[in-house]
């Protein structure tokens, strides 16, 4: 984590996923970094997102095993209605019955050492 | 041509590696050193004659370090270049630049790892504690080999053209009957068939199988550059820099480069393909055969659209295994590639096309005037047209 990514896992241990904007120019960009690549301009700041969007690419690692994951696990691309991607897992559905282009929304996942990472299942899952 | 173009000024006059193995059972600096020698002799040169030096950002032998070895007294210019893989055809670029503004003479390019049994690249267990930035957005979710990285970013193109893993097997295929017929390959007489392919594990579900992925290699290579008005009075065969040229795009990132508007190839490759056909006044009808850089073989038919050999979206019909084997219109990876012959990240590639300006390749294409390399996929990338004086 630097100065430019902590609002993110900040935001998400409150359960806000937040997505970084240009104050100027209104762009939001995902991963953080610190200038506008549109603008140049140099302040900027989070809108939360809606946690709706749309996988775009999905795969299942299965070697190497590793031994803090459930095998299988699904790792996705998701395209977030707002427009930004972000990496994550899907989780609360079989690995056989996600498909690409499926509405997901987000579910925060808690883990040892205060760990929280927003991770991702079907829009119309329980 | 102008002098502002760096086609035809340089020229690689020598070669040299170590064997190819997954226990090298020394340092890499020795394997780096071993190689340059080979290739410094491998010109007719001296190591005294050397005064510039380029490698990989990731190698670990420091140039001093080479220079000390090898006995070089006065070196001139050194750099290094970044990306892993993407690097290879860049460090001839480096050279060729170096040679044509005067800053050096003789320039060795050199990679040398102990990549199997070392420092495996998909091996995470070392870097937990100590994540770079980058990765913290993606090993939380156990996206953590570089082959997760590329199935990850290849599944969007393959649901948009309708590419099924069997259609890369026939990249693994050629390959690997290429390398069966190298003995310097370590699947020398090993080839395999489209259903041993597809009867191999999953790495990465439902995009690389086990046959889609490079080796692991432990080796060195190293190239000598010079300028082609000196190749010319060296005893081996010049292979001329027509062209050379590196490329990024907006928005990349090492391997994981998700954030791009469409997911459906490999822009940095388009931005060497332009240049490459652009500096050499070519076109991809010119080449004779082509070394493209098979880490993971989605990425290959990625690059022959990128690289104009045919159109988007079209490579899963076009790559045949009759058109990309020794015979065919566009022979590939003739020494067996990465995937067959050994993973030296790239500067193997390099040194099979050399052979075949040279027409010295174990399996020879006819009539090489003009071949093809190109660097790391899925990063910031490189590439070379190399041509008989």
């Amino acid at each position: 984590m630097t100065a430019d990514t902590q609002f993110f896992w900040d935001g998400v241990k409150k359960h806000r996923l937040l997505i970084q904007r240009c104050t100027a120019c209104r762009t939001l960009r995902h991963p953080p970094r610190p200038m506008c690549p549109t603008c140049h301009a140099l302040a900027w700041d989070t809108v939360e997102a809606s946690g709706r969007g749309t996988v775009y690419s999905f795969v299942i690692p299965r070697h190497p095993p590793l031994p803090w994951f459930p095998e299988p696990y699904v790792v996705a691309l998701v395209e977030l209605d707002e427009g930004t991607r972000l990496v994550t897992n899907l989780v609360g559905i079989p690995h056989d019955a996600v498909t690409m282009g499926m509405k997901v929304r987000v579910r925060y996942e808690h883990f040892d050492d205060d760990l929280v990472l927003p991770m991702f299942t079907p829009e119309d899952a329980p | 041509m102008s002098d502002a173009n760096l086609s035809g000024r340089a020229a690689i006059a020598g070669i040299g590696q170590t064997e190819f193995s997954k226990e090298s059972g020394r340092t890499e600096l020795q394997l780096a050193c071993e190689s340059v020698l080979a290739a410094v002799r491998d010109a007719g040169l001296e190591p005294g004659d050397v005064d510039g030096l380029v490698t990989f950002t990731m190698d670990t032998s420091e140039e001093m370090e080479v220079a000390r070895n090898l006995g070089m007294r006065e070196v001139r210019f050194f750099s290094r270049v970044s990306y892993g893989g993407g690097a290879s055809a860049a460090t001839i670029a480096h050279a060729a630049m170096a040679v044509a503004a005067g800053m050096a003479d003789v320039v060795v390019s050199y990679r040398a790892f102990n990549e199997r049994s070392g420092n495996r690249f998909g091996n995470m267990s070392g870097r937990v504690g100590v994540l770079p930035l980058w990765l913290s957005w993606y090993a939380p979710y156990g996206l953590m080999t570089p082959a997760a990285w590329v199935a990850l970013y290849a599944r969007p193109y393959m649901e948009r053209y309708g590419v099924t893993n069997a259609d890369f097997g026939r990249i693994a295929v050629v390959d690997r009957s290429h390398a069966a017929t190298n003995p310097d390959a370590w699947f020398y007489e090993r080839p395999i068939t489209l259903e041993d392919h597809q009867s191999s594990r999953w790495i990465v579900e439902p995009v690389l199988r086990l046959l889609d992925c490079c080796q692991e290699s432990d080796g060195g290579v190293a190239i000598v550059v010079t300028s082609a008005e000196r190749a010319r009075d060296l005893p081996q065969p010049p292979a001329i820099v027509t062209a050379a040229a590196q490329g990024a795009t907006f928005d990349g990132e090492t391997m994981t480069s998700y954030y791009k508007d469409d997911l459906d190839g490999l822009p940095e490759m388009g931005v060497v393909g332009r240049t490459l056909w652009e500096q050499s006044a070519l076109t991809p009808a010119d080449v004779s055969t082509a070394f493209l850089y098979d880490h993971f073989t989605p990425f290959v038919l990625m690059q022959l659209e990128e690289l104009g050999f045919c159109a988007r979206g079209e490579a899963k019909d076009w790559a045949t295994i009759e058109r990309l084997s020794i015979g065919g219109e566009l022979p590939i990876n003739t020494s067996g590639g990465l995937l067959g012959e050994a993973y030296i990240h790239g500067m193997n590639g390099i040194t099979e096309v050399v052979r075949q300006i040279r027409g010295t390749a174990v399996n020879q294409v006819a009539d090489v005037e003009h071949a093809l390399v190109t660097a790391g996929t899925g990063v910031p990338t490189s590439g070379l047209i190399l041509s008989k004086l």
